[in-house]
This record gives C-alpha cells, structure tokens and sequence, in this order.
C-alpha cells in the first residue's frame, strides 16, 4: 500500500520583478494504491504544476507533500526509493523518448537504476515489460522513430513501470494520439492499474475519459480545488458552477439525439 | 434551405510524389450545398487536410492534383472550375468566394503584423479601389463583429489569447463576405470553454451570412452536433456521408463504428471503455 | 517604457565594465609607456625632455589608483585619450579621428552593399526554392568560406599586378591633399576598388545563405500559407509575409557584423595599406605604443556596443514580440 499526500499545496511564480502568480492555491488530496484519481481542468488551472510538483521538478511554495507519510527526501538514496516508488507518463510520446536509444535501452536504464531484477534477468524483464503494454518483443532493438504514437506511447508507460512504482502520474497521456487508438491506451493503463493496484493520477482536459477512467475527480480553476467528488457525482451531478460549464460545453451527442428521439445509442 | 449546390468535387485524387507516392486523397467525389456545414471528420494521415487544401489549391510539391474536376457555382450563376484557373484568377477567387481558417490560431496570424495590417490586405488584394479609412471602418467593423473589438487593430498576435486570436481569423475569413469558409480543425487546440465561444459564435455567423462551412476535425462529437452533413473520410477516402443522427444511430461503415466508440460517452453508458474488468456499465 | 530603461542601464553598465577594464589592463602590464618610449628612442632624449615626459604621463609622482581612476574618467569625458608615442606625441584621439573616417567609409560601406544584395539574392532563391535558381546556393557557400585575405591577395594579383587597372594600396593618390573635390572623391573610390570588391564578395555568401535559409523556414510557416490563402500577390507574400520575417535574424547578424567594422579589419588594411584604424593599430601594436593601443581598444569596445544598440533598437522596431516585456 502507497499513499502520497499532498497537504495544503500552494505554489507561487514570480513573474517579472515583483508580481506574483498563484499557480496552486491551498491543494490537499491523497493519492492511494488501487485508486485513480482524475485531475480536470483547463490549461493554466494548474493541473501540469501538480504533476511537476509530486515528480519534483517543481517544489511546492508551501505545504507538504507526503509519501506514506513522509516529506519528499531532497537528495541521496532516499530521494531514489521516492521515484521509484512514483513514475511519470508524459503527454508527447515523441518528445519523452530520445531518438538516438533504442527500447531496450529506455528500458534497461530504470531496471538497473533501481536494481528491479538481477543483472541477468535484465533482458528478460525487458521483454516481459513489453508483452505486459502489449507490445511484440522484436520491438525491442527498434528506435522511438521507427514506432507509431501509441507504440511510444505504451513504451512510455513501460518504461514508467520498469521500477514497479505504487503510484503512476499521467499528465494528459492519450491527448496527442490519434483518436481511434486512445481508448487503447486507456484501456491499457486501466488494466495495468488493477494487475499491479496502482494508484493512479489521472490528469486531462476531457471530462468522459476522465468520468470512465477514473473514482473519484477533481476539477481545478485557477489553481484551486472546486469541485470532488465520486466520479459519476461530479460529472452527472456537478456542483460546482465552473464544473457544469464545463460540462456544458463539452460536446455530448447522447444528450443531442436524445431530445430528438429519445434513444440511446447501443 | 439545401437543395442549391455550391461546390462539386467530382473524382478528386492527390497524390504526395515520394517514394513510394502516397495517395493522400483518393477519387473524392462530394457535393456542397449553399448554406450547410459539412463536416469532415478522419484522423491524421486521413488526407482530409490535403483534401482541403486541394479545393483552393494551396498544395505545395510533391503534393499533385492527380484527377477530379471541383467546380464552385458561383451565386451569379456562374460555373468556375478552380483547377483551370489561370495564377491571377485563382488569387482573385481565392478569399473572396471561398475563405479559410487554419489549425492552430497561434501560427496562421503573422508574428510582426498587426492584427489591422493582416486584416487590412485582403482588401487591398482584392478591393483595391477601397481608400485607406474605409479599410480602417471595415477591418474595425470585422473585429466588431466577432466581439474582439476595433481597439484591437494595433495589436500584435502575441497580445491575444488563443480564443480572441481564431476570432480574428475568423473574422478574416468573413472579410469578403465569402459563400464558403473551409475549417481546418479550427478549434483543437482551444479549451473547452473556448472551443464552446467560438462554435457558437460560428453557427451565429453563418445564420447572418449564409455561407456553407467545410468542418474539418477529428472530433467526431463535436461534428455530430453542429454538422447538417457528415463525411468520415480514411485513407484517402470518404467512406461515408450522411446526416448526424444516421451516423450516430446507425453508422454503416465499421471505421465509422470505431471511430464513434473512440469518444466515450460524457453522460451516458461506458461504452467501448473497460474498466476493473467489470462489465460495460456496471460499476461497483 | 520600462523595457527601453531596462536595456539603457544594462548598456551603461556594460560600458562601464569596459571602459574600467580598458584602464585596468595597462596598468597590469609591466613596465611604463616611457621606458619603452625611451627605448625606442635611445640617446635622442634630453634628461629634461624624460622628466617632463614623466610629468605629462603623471609618472613624477604616483598617485593612489583610485585617483588615477577618476583622473581617467575625468580626462576620458573631456575627450582626451592621452597622447601617441609613436606618432610623435599627437593625441590619441586625434590619431582615431584621423583613421575612422577611413575605416568607416571603406568597410562601412562594403558591409552595408554585401549585405544589402546578399539578402536580397537569399530573399529570391529562397522563394523560388527548388528552382534552378538555387545553384547560387554551392557558389555562395564556395564565397562564404573563401578568406578575405587570400582573396585579397590574389585580388591584388590580377587586377593590379598584372591588368593594372586598380592601385593595390592607400586610400587615395600619393601626393594630393583630402579635400571635398569631385577629383578626389572619385580618386578614393578608385582606391577602394579592390579592397570594397574584396570585402563584398567574401562576405555576400554569408548573408546569401543565411537570408536563403531563413526563408525556406519561414515558407513553411502557417501564416505564408494563409497569406496565399488570402489571394495576395505573391510579390506581397514575399515581402510582407515571408522575407519581413526572414529578415530578422539577418539583422542582428548584420548590427554585430557593423560593430566588428572597427576592430575586424586590421588584416585587410594591412593588405591594402589602407590608413584606418586597423593599419593604425597593427602599427601600434608593433611600436609598442600602449595608450594609442588603449584609445583603439576603448574605440572597438565601444563601437561593437553601439551596433548592439543598433541591434536592439532595429529588433525592437520590427519585432513586436521583442517589445512584449515591456507590456508586462
């Protein structure tokens, strides 16, 4: 069982000299094994600043953020086992892999990194990492380029795996890919998440993957939390103002068609 | 409304002469009707883009018109066939019967130019006797228009947000009062919120003005719900046309089942989308 | 506004490092300007003629280094750079003024031609790419790569040596006096045949390619594609939508390559025995002549930071983007 908290998170920029921009304002929520949680907002809501702050490319102006109940280590071994333990899957499949390593190579780093297996069961988990994203194992001498999005983008996922984390951040990870094949990755991610009782941070602008993928959501507005709840609730029965103007705007033929005639697709 | 005809793609193809040439749109035949929205609805690589752009023939080598005839019937009567316009007739019908709005507000605006200068050339290309106070009334009217506001003429792109920015294009495109405006995924890379102005602010204009909208986006909701027409176009062809709902209830290609079940329902049933190994719709 | 004062103070402090460091540097050399100017003259100077040598120099009697430091500031304010040993005790600042007319106007003006046509001819290949006109591109890399002192040399070779049609050096005629005369302006152009043509084209390819480069970038750009779109004419294409971009990077190339005018061309005039600065300096440098090497060294400072004020303001004027701090 991991739990990461983020307790009462506030994150200030410094934009040009003396004026300042709260970028996260008062944020507190946990992120457990077995659960996913969806982060929704809009662009600048600062959902990408809570992604930076957990994988510490960011710290947090004030507040804590807790791993099973102890702050984020600032170096050593310590800080290692806290990023083992949380992987990051990012949005740009093309831009989170480097074009001159082949998979084995994305692969191999975190399992030696973090010592997963012995040495020589290094290129067996390799391989066992690929099938676990369904990927054919011939994959593996390939170079990022030579692969589709969702190819990358499920090496990605691989690669966060590699570590056996508790606790996976995906910031927007199907937004850049084709259409027809997000729902695969989603797919995927999800069962992954049950295999392994991930807990997982589910981060994105769109609300329906957002409802089905996730328990529980949180929509963010300009840095502040405005709206929790059980999945379905916030989505069926939003609150919030912010959160049903969202919703509201979202295209949503069912509800198109079911003025019309009162059917529902199959 | 519809039974008038303005634009006919008859056996249009384009091929990307490369090795291997690639047939980015193949034997596209297609009517438009005075004063619909078409949508055309594919993912990347679907040749909807080319398609697009072949109509006004903006492509660029190794992108060739192979065949097909696109004949645009002007509201004078008159029939043009765009593909044997000579270089200054092309510029000339360009804009002005038919109008674009690009993907990607942030790019299609000219850094260094002022929103009234951009604005402001497309009269003097084709209005030239236009002195330069009725350009500066007209511009400002366009910006107006589209609640951008004319105190707005000096500004530079940088200084719009996105949304306001792909107000100013569309207020471009309406400039000549065009009878067509072909959209390039206008509003992809706009909030929800946003996205939701700027189609309303859409569908309000074409009430005013009359003119028919080619959609172009892989958002298949959102094409179901502001389309009077739907193509879903793949590989280079269009495998299916027809109305919304017909596509909604009873999409009869299997892509276009696929590609419906790739957008979850918002409010509705899980759909395609597994979850905890529980059955579709279930949930604990 | 803010954005202007922001980059006054940054170049004021610039020029402040500089010019301390121009008093600093001298001052860490061993020796003093007078026993090398003694050595240079040995036994023609009276013991009178030292001693009062080492009053003007303020070497009689040595002053705590701060003082010398306001002293310097107060002497460099009221023009005064000090005076040349090696051209017999004339200021300094006299000596620059005389050579900068020559230096400005040779190369002045054959960076501003070279980059002029060298744009323009990247401008059109660029357009056109594809075209036969891009065999331009392998001549103007050959050009770009050429060095100027080479080509000067083989410069002088053919049309002076051997055709006779230019002089191979000086600026203007053995024998007349500068005036404004029509006669004598067209005796400096001649003079500066060779040496112009010679700057030109080794500097063209530079500007041919990057002009050209820029431009195959920026056609690819959404907004060229909407401005054809548009139904502009393609003459309004290139110039207010693909070369107006293009350019920008050119300029500050360009500002950088006006600022290196002063200090870049010591090799050339020594070529071409042309009286600027460079051939000032070379000598200055050979005679040991440090406060004329100081006043030069202060004068190439100082113009490279001007071209980057040139720079700034230009960008500044047609780049509405660089200007967005200052909205902020």
């Amino acid at each position: 069982m991991t739990t990461l908290e983020l307790r009462n998170v506030s994150k200030k920029y410094r934009i040009r000299g003396s004026k300042e921009m709260l970028a996260l304002d008062d944020v507190s929520f946990t992120l457990e094994s077995g659960k996913t949680i969806a982060l929704v907002g809009q662009s600048g809501s600062g959902k990408s600043t809570i992604a930076k702050i957990i994988t510490q490319l960011e710290t947090a102006t004030s507040g804590s953020v807790l791993l099973d109940g102890v702050p984020i280590p600032r170096r050593g071994r310590a800080l290692r086992a806290y990023r083992q333990q949380v992987r990051m899957v990012f949005q740009d499949p093309f831009a989170s892999l480097n074009p001159y390593h082949t998979i084995r190579h994305h692969l191999e780093r975190p399992l030696r990194l973090h010592h997963v297996v012995p040495v020589a069961e290094i290129d067996a988990e390799v391989i066992r990492l690929l099938e676990r994203v369904r990927l054919a194992p011939d994959l593996v001498e390939r170079r990022p380029h030579e692969l589709s999005g969702g190819q990358r983008q499920r090496v990605a996922i691989a690669r966060a795996l590699a570590s056996r984390p508790g606790l996976l951040v995906a910031d927007e990870p199907v937004s850049m890919l084709d259409v027809s094949i997000r729902l695969g990755v989603l797919n995927l991610l999800a069962e992954l998440q049950r295999e392994s009782n991930l807990g997982v941070l589910y981060i994105t602008h769109d609300l329906a993957t957002a409802r089905h993928f996730s328990d529980e959501i949180m929509v963010l507005n300009s840095g502040v939390v405005v709206e929790r709840g059980a999945a379905d609730d916030v989505i069926l029965n939003p609150q919030h103002p912010y959160t049903r103007q969202l919703r509201d705007a979202s295209p949503n033929p069912d509800v198109l068609f079911a003025k019309t005639k009162g059917a529902s697709r199959a | 409304m519809f039974d008038e005809e303005l634009l006919t793609l008859d056996d249009f193809s384009v091929t990307y002469e490369v090795e291997p040439p690639v047939e980015a749109v193949r034997n596209v035949s297609l009517s438009l009707r005075r004063g619909e929205i078409l949508g055309l609805a594919g993912e990347s690589g679907c040749g909807k883009t080319t398609l697009a752009y072949g109509i006004q023939r903006l492509l660029k080598p190794p992108a060739v018109i192979t065949s097909g005839r696109t004949v645009f019937h002007d509201e004078s009567g008159v029939d043009i066939d765009i593909n044997s316009l000579d270089a200054a007739a092309l510029r000339a019908f360009r804009w002005d019967k038919a109008s674009m709005v690009f993907q990607g507000a942030m790019n299609s605006l000219n850094p260094v130019l002022s929103i009234g200068d951009q604005l402001g050339d497309v009269f003097e290309a084709h209005r030239p006797g236009m002195s330069r106070r009725e350009r500066t009334r007209e511009t400002g009217d366009l910006l107006d228009l589209v609640k951008v506001g004319r105190n707005r003429l000096r500004s530079y792109p940088h200084e719009l947000s996105g949304g306001m920015r792909q107000r100013v294009m569309i207020a471009m495109a309406l400039a000549l009062r065009p009878q067509l405006m072909i959209m390039d995924e206008p509003t992809t890379a706009l909030d929800v919120l946003v996205q939701r102005e700027i189609l309303d602010e859409i569908s309000q204009l074409r009430e005013q003005f009359g003119f028919s909208v080619i959609f172009i986006t892989h958002d298949l909701p959102l094409l179901l719900e502001i389309s009077d027409r739907i193509a879903i176009m793949l590989e280079g062809r269009i495998v299916e046309l027809d109305t919304p709902e017909h596509i909604y209830r009873s999409p009869a290609h299997p892509y276009t089942k696929r590609l419906l079940e790739s957008f979850p329902s918002l409010t509705g049933d899980r759909g395609a989308f597994i979850r905890d190994g529980e059955p579709a719709g279930a949930r604990s | 506004m803010s954005f202007f004062l922001r980059r006054a103070a940054f170049y004021l402090f610039t020029a402040w490092a500089a010019i301390t460091i121009n008093f600093f540097l001298p001052r860490m050399l061993k020796g003093d300007p007078i026993t090398a100017y003694l050595a240079r003259n040995q036994g023609k100077v009276s013991p009178e003629a030292i001693d009062s040598l080492r009053i003007l120099f303020g070497l009689d009697n040595p002053k705590p280094i701060w003082q010398q430091y306001i002293e310097y500031w107060g002497s460099l304010l009221s023009g005064d750079l000090g005076v040349s040993l090696s051209k017999g005790l004339a200021p300094v600042s006299a000596v620059i003024a005389d050579a900068l007319p020559w230096t400005l106007g040779l190369v002045g003006v054959s960076t501003i031609v070279s980059f002029v046509i060298g744009t323009g001819i990247g401008t059109f290949i660029g357009w056109r790419r594809g075209s036969r006109a891009e065999a331009i591109v392998p001549i103007a890399t050959f050009l770009s790569t050429v060095p100027y002192f080479w080509l000067g040399l083989i410069v002088i070779s053919v049309f002076s040596t051997t055709l006779r049609w230019f002089p191979a050096s000086h600026a203007y005629s053995k024998g007349t006096i500068p005036n404004f005369s029509f006669e004598f302006i067209g005796d400096v152009i001649y003079h500066s045949a060779l040496p112009a043509f010679t700057i030109v084209l080794t500097s063209l390819g530079g500007w041919v390619l990057g002009m050209r480069n820029m431009m195959v970038t920026v056609l690819d750009e959404d907004y060229v594609t909407v401005a054809q779109a548009k139904g502009l004419s393609p003459f309004r294409v290139m110039y207010g939508y693909a070369a107006r971009n293009a350019v920008l990077p050119q300029l500050s190339s360009f500002a950088l390559s006006l600022g290196f005018i002063v200090g870049g061309t010591l090799i050339m005039e020594m070529i071409f025995s042309y009286p600027g600065l460079g051939l000032r300096l070379f000598e200055a440098t050979l005679a040991k002549d440090y406060p004329l090497m100081q006043g030069m060294f202060l004068v190439i400072t100082l113009s490279v930071l001007v071209a980057n004020i040139l720079a700034d303001v230009v960008y500044a004027i047609m780049d509405p983007r660089s200007r967005q701090e200052a909205a902020s």
